[in-house]
């Protein structure tokens, strides 16, 4: 299956790759959300950790990592850069057919899109949560 | 030498046509063109002496009689021909009636082309016994005497498997077989022309083969009908001008034919060299590899394989995203996921590898014109992108950190 340029770009120049300390550390660290989601025996695993400044609201900062095929790990790259400066009201607000449309996933990648949504809602969520936020 | 890239690392898929078989069969294009059917002329005779003469050569290269020889479209057709054929001649009780039909043993990790026939004549009132291997991926005589039952009238185990390689106890089962008068069909396609092969010896009734597997033409195999001691017999599938001992009617592909032939001979020829030498390459790819890197692990048994494949799995990476960094060689990945399914490999799981490794196998398969330097060109592209998308693997992160990730609660998505 040949890939779209976009696609392929994410994947040999994948943006933001890494994380704000070990699994330990970010589930103490209040400023940071971790999104963890899919499952190894799916082929698609993505870690998605965003770090909120807490005055202005904002996502200073966004990393992930990715088990996946090129398709997931590009939908994840993808997701770190448009989350980077929005509030957690907007990262709320993106969703999986602005990734497909925008890397131009094929139909049976979709759920790579799926998935990133899923990722940034899960991070989020866990934000909210370690700060009495839900 | 500079490599050429894409390079071809996928010999168990197919294999291109060696340059000396195409010129054997251009003459039957345009020249030698005759229905071999056609008995009273000669360019019906010629032509039938063209098959003639490919149908020794294959019987040579299996150690069968040339009588021996039906030649198909390939090994999905002579899979058919052979389990169907059987099945409907040995079977117990007619269609339709309550009794069962007649009981079949195979194993999980056969080829599709053997399965689903299998699965088939399940619908149709045959019992069949899916047997299991080992972690080793090998079927043993023992396993098939475990299931054997009064009404077992065929055993269909492929020779080597054309995913890992592994090679089952073929010439042990075959004995069994015939100690019980139970016809015993082989699916050698990965096997002939690359290991010696005797029919006789290694208690063979029904061998299916193709051609494309050996540097012969797509579209052309043959499949192994033994004659004496047991002789087979077969109830046909395609019927028409009784071609082929009637077990396959159509007129036959000539040129692909003798394409066939020429590849088995030559294969007879070079086998031996051939061995060897793919041998120390494999060898040299598969412990670099897995010297380079941690958490890998070579799939099947570590010797009953044959020499010149390798499947290895890779942790913490997945299957696709691999063959994606390493794009400049073409070979197979255990998972099966640009497909519909998401499923990993069957094969890989009916060996008990675990689901993280399964999705994330390599089959890489050497071949006639692979070289040293494309090997250590594989080594090394694959290692850095193993190297590549662990950096990027949340998974293999956690691993470092002592996590067992199997411990962890993923939801199924």
């Amino acid at each position: 299956m040949a890939y779209g340029t976009k696609v392929v770009d994410h994947y040999e120049n994948p943006r933001n790759v890494g994380n704000f300390g070990t699994t330990e550390d970010v589930k103490t660290r209040k400023d940071v959300g971790v999104g963890l989601v899919g499952a190894p025996e799916c082929g698609d695993v993505m870690q998605l950790q965003i770090k909120v400044d807490e005055t202005t609201g904002k996502i200073e900062d966004a990393k992930f990592k990715c088990f996946g095929c090129g398709s997931a790990i590009a939908s994840s790259s993808l997701a770190t850069e448009w989350l980077k400066g929005r509030t957690l009201d907007e990262g709320l607000s993106i969703k999986n057919t602005e990734i497909v449309e925008e890397l131009s996933l094929p139909p049976v990648k979709i759920h790579c899109s799926v998935l990133a949504e899923d990722a940034i809602r899960a991070a989020i969520a866990d934000y909210k949560t370690k700060n009495g936020q839900d | 030498m500079t490599l050429k890239l894409p390079m071809y690392m996928d010999h168990a898929a197919t294999t291109p046509c060696d340059p000396r078989v195409v010129e054997a069969m251009m003459p039957y294009f345009t020249e030698t063109f005759g229905n071999p059917g056609s008995r009273n002329h000669a360019f019906g005779w010629a032509a039938e002496e063209a098959v003639d003469k490919a149908r020794r050569q294959v019987a040579k290269l299996i150690g069968a009689d040339r009588k021996e020889i039906i030649f198909t479209s390939g090994s999905t057709e002579s899979n058919n021909i052979a389990i169907k054929g059987a099945a409907y001649m040995y079977q117990n009780a007619p269609a339709g009636s309550d009794k069962c039909r007649g009981h079949i043993i195979t194993g999980n990790i056969e080829h599709k082309a053997v399965l689903d026939p299998c699965k088939r004549l399940e619908k149709e009132g045959f019992e069949v016994t899916y047997l299991e291997p080992g972690p080793d991926g090998i079927f043993t005589r023992e396993m098939v005497e475990g299931a054997l039952r009064e009404d077992t009238i065929l055993v269909t185990l492929m020779w080597a498997n054309n995913e890992i390689g592994t090679i089952n106890e073929v010439p042990q089962i075959g004995e069994l077989c015939h100690d019980k008068g139970i016809i015993f069909h082989t699916d050698a396609t990965q096997w002939v022309g690359k290991m010696p092969t005797d029919v006789n010896t290694d208690n063979v009734d029904l061998l299916s083969l193709s051609g494309h597997k050996m540097y012969g033409p797509k579209g052309v195999g043959a499949l192994y009908v033994r004659r004496r001691r047991p002789r087979v017999r077969l109830v046909p599938l395609t019927e028409g001008g009784g071609q082929e001992r009637g077990y396959r009617s159509g007129t036959l592909n000539v040129t692909g034919i003798v394409g066939l032939g020429a590849a088995a001979e030559i294969a007879m020829n070079e086998m031996e060299s051939e061995r060897d030498r793919l041998f120390k390459l494999r060898e040299k790819l598969e412990n670099e590899i897995t010297k380079q890197l941690d958490t890998t692990q070579v799939n099947g048994h570590a010797k009953k394989r044959l020499p010149h494949m390798t499947n290895i799995s890779f942790g913490f990476v997945e299957g696709e995203s691999l063959m994606m960094a390493c794009k400049d060689i073409a070979m197979s990945s255990g998972s099966a996921c640009t497909s519909a399914s998401l499923e990993p490999s069957y094969v890989l799981k009916g060996l008990g590898v675990g689901d993280d490794l399964a999705h994330s196998s390599l089959r890489l398969s050497l071949g006639r014109w692979t070289t040293e330097e494309e090997v250590g060109y594989a080594i090394q592209n694959i290692v850095g992108a193993v190297n590549k998308l662990r950096q990027l693997s949340p998974l293999y992160d956690m691993h470092k950190e002592g996590i067992d990730i199997t411990k962890i609660e993923w939801q199924a998505h």
